[in-house]
């Protein structure tokens, strides 16, 4: 009889190519996505070493974080010649050695944890790997995805696995009823704010629960995306019809010869009844507002109709001291009303909230409405196949119409690789999944949220509670 | 791959929590092709004032602590983004050990395939170190991976726990991917047994090599 196993204990079991005697693995790996940020060099070391990719059949390449964004910016070169020689270095890469690139003019460049899922790149029961740490996007599919540095690309780049020990398991079922108002993002962000950056360092975590079952796939993709805020390794989420319905005829899906076969398997994709984690976390959604944050970690929330901290009721003095030098650098006095706090810029993109349910839903709020005077707004839609959809359905000319400037896909500024970024001291609203200090730019203070409540605060120029929006 | 048997150095205080990637190098120092000149960028925006000038307080910036071989921190130090070049950075900067509580999983493997050696010790033990380093002894410690022991200056003695795995390639310098290559015969006895093709496999069809436009229909976008 066979013991019980978790969905990671399943995915993890058949990829394993071989056991070492200390335990670690090493795992076939099924699709490896590259960006130009972080494969230069790992292709350089295996030009060095003599050797070649051993299936680069099974890579695929985004031009993603050093592109620009400006409109327009497909007929000209990069200006920023570092950022110009890292996308010509992937694609000169990548034409040696045969592997798929998608660059600016390509009809399906995006950032890669939007591209990846659109092509049907993240397939349930698979092994998946980035040189990008929001890797963990592809759980949402069931995909065992990880995040990998750039000595790792080279290692699956010449072997085709990846060495890695089996990690502990939390599972956290989401369950509750989710709030008007309250999306997938304030979901986690909230979840972030109450287990800290470290809540699930090291383990893999598979998300289940009611929560799940009823979020979309692009909410689960932005769960599990920003579940490496909380130190995970990985994320897992079961497949279900709704996986089903989005991977359907998808360019990486298996044929339509091969559905039927398909969905019967992934039906034993998921932890069996007795299977046993490390950890549990029941997280109940009910009684959640949207979320904002406020410091500079994404365990730095709060409700929109809550109030900057206080530090000098955290009675632990390291964290005291922390937390009033997140304060100073994000110039927030204690005890301000969230609500009460007025922004300069607005960014909706990036592979957490870039997507066209995003930006249908940001395109909702503002409607009729104007951006607000003194603020710049920025869309970045997270695909070219989003712009498109987007353009479209009319999304695009809601957000032209009230004043945000609509870009070309990529991470933009999100990490700020490519120039679009918040100058010192500039205070943003962002769609996206860091507020690092200087991660928007040297001195820029970020402010992680849903795509609604970054509409919300485009219109009217403060955090402002998106359910009380006429 | 660099060996590492001891090292005798200086070790600096960093008593921060949760320094990440974007900290230990600003995404401004990543746009580059290579590994090198990344020592400026390492702790780039705490060593140095918005205008290039040195910040005076921040503790790299003290004579005792200038160039240190060690550095000590807190919990869940290279949070954030998988960048390797944080541990470049650390690397062109001179560090070859790190020593905290806990570090970032993808951070602490970068680390030890490039040599440098991240040492998880008990947080009362961190902050001991801490502060013998803070009281200016300028006085070096011990990493000895030999024997998995720190010696202070006074002579006392901490015994830690490593890997074994990556003990060993340490010590011997040997790097994973030539241990890979020796799975060569595992590796294609999994491939043929695999019955299913890698999605990049089915999907390349729809994709033309080294940019280019679509050939055939857009996928559909996928929304609800």
């Amino acid at each position: 009889m066979s013991a019980a196993r978790t969905l990671y204990r399943k995915v993890w079991d058949s990829h394993v190519v071989r056991e070492n005697d200390d335990g670690s693995c090493l795992l076939y790996v099924d699709c490896h996505l590259l960006n130009e940020a972080t494969s230069p060099q790992a292709f350089a070391a295996l030009r060095d070493a003599g050797r070649r990719p051993r299936r680069p059949e099974h890579a695929v390449a985004v031009a993603d974080r050093a592109v620009p964004t400006d409109p327009g910016r497909a007929g000209r070169l990069i200006a920023d010649e570092n950022a110009r020689l890292q996308v010509a270095t992937l694609e000169a890469n990548c034409r040696e050695h045969g592997i798929p690139f998608l660059g600016m003019a390509h009809a399906q460049q995006g950032i890669v944890h939007v591209t990846g899922p659109e092509l049907g790149l993240a397939q349930p029961g698979t092994v998946l790997v980035c040189g990008d740490s929001h890797t963990t996007t592809h759980g949402a599919f069931a995909a065992l995805a990880y995040g990998i540095g750039t000595t790792e690309i080279e290692h699956v780049l010449a072997t085709q696995t990846l060495r890695m020990r089996p990690s502990p398991t939390i599972r956290v079922i989401l369950g509750g009823n989710v709030p008007v108002g309250v999306s997938a993002k304030d979901i986690i962000l909230a979840l972030i704010g109450r287990i800290g950056t470290s809540g699930a360092a090291g383990h893999v975590v598979e998300f289940d629960g009611p929560v799940v079952t009823a979020l979309t796939m692009e909410g689960r993709m932005t769960i599990c995306n920003m579940s490496i805020e909380a130190g995970a390794r990985a994320a897992l989420m079961p497949p279900d019809a709704r996986t089903h319905r989005f991977l359907q005829g998808l360019p990486g899906s298996p044929p339509a010869a091969e559905w039927g076969a398909a969905i019967a398997a992934w039906a034993a994709l998921r932890s069996d009844d007795d299977a046993a984690y490390d950890g549990e976390i029941a997280f109940d959604v009910t009684d959640l507002a949207p979320q904002v944050s406020w410091g500079t970690s994404p365990a730095d929330v709060a409700p929109i109709d809550g109030v900057v901290p206080d530090p000098s009721s955290q009675p632990d003095p390291a964290k005291r001291a922390g937390m009033q030098a997140a304060l100073d650098y994000m110039g927030l006095a204690p005890l301000t009303p969230m609500r009460d706090i007025a922004v300069d810029h607005v960014f909706i993109g990036s592979c957490t909230n870039g997507r066209i349910e995003d930006l249908a839903e940001a395109a909702r709020v503002v409607g009729r409405h104007r951006v607000a005077p003194g603020v710049r707004a920025l869309v970045v839609p997270g695909s070219a196949a989003v712009k498109r959809a987007a353009e479209a359905r009319g999304i695009a000319q809601t957000f032209v119409d009230a004043g945000f400037e609509w870009r070309e896909p990529g991470c933009s500024a999100c990490v700020a690789l490519n120039g679009d970024r918040v100058p010192p001291g500039g205070r943003c609203a962002s769609t996206s999944n860091r507020n690092f200090r200087g991660r928007q730019g040297p001195g820029a203070r970020t402010h992680l949220m849903s795509p609604a409540m970054a509409a919300a605060a485009a219109i009217t120029g403060r955090f402002t509670d998106v359910r009380e929006l006429g | 791959m660099d060996v590492f048997r001891t090292l005798t150095g200086i070790a600096a205080p960093l008593p921060l929590a949760n320094i990440d990637t974007d900290t230990i190098i600003p995404a401004p120092f990543c746009a580059v092709v290579g590994r090198d000149g990344l020592s400026h960028g390492f702790l780039n925006r705490l060593r140095f004032l918005p205008d290039g000038s040195e910040a005076p307080d921040f503790v790299l910036n003290q004579p005792a602590f200038r160039r240190p071989a060690i550095l000590l921190a807190q919990e869940n130090f290279g949070c954030g983004s998988s960048r390797e070049h944080a541990a470049w950075a650390c690397k062109a900067f001179g560090i070859r050990c790190l020593i905290a509580p806990s570090f970032a999983d993808i951070f602490e493997a970068n680390c030890f395939n490039n040599g440098l050696l991240p040492i998880r010790l008990p947080r009362p033990l961190v902050e001991l170190l801490m502060e013998e380093a803070m009281r200016g002894a300028n006085a070096p410690l011990t990493v000895d991976l030999v024997r998995s022991r720190i010696a202070r200056s006074d002579g006392q003695e901490i015994a830690f726990a490593i890997d074994p795995h990556r003990r060993h390639c340490l010590l011997e310098g040997i790097d994973d991917i030539v241990l890979a290559l020796r799975a060569e015969a595992e590796i294609a006895a999994f491939e043929r047994s695999r019955r299913r093709m890698s999605p990049a496999e089915l999907a390349r069809p729809a994709l033309t090599v080294a940019g280019g436009p679509l050939v055939g229909s857009d996928p559909p976008v996928c929304g609800e």
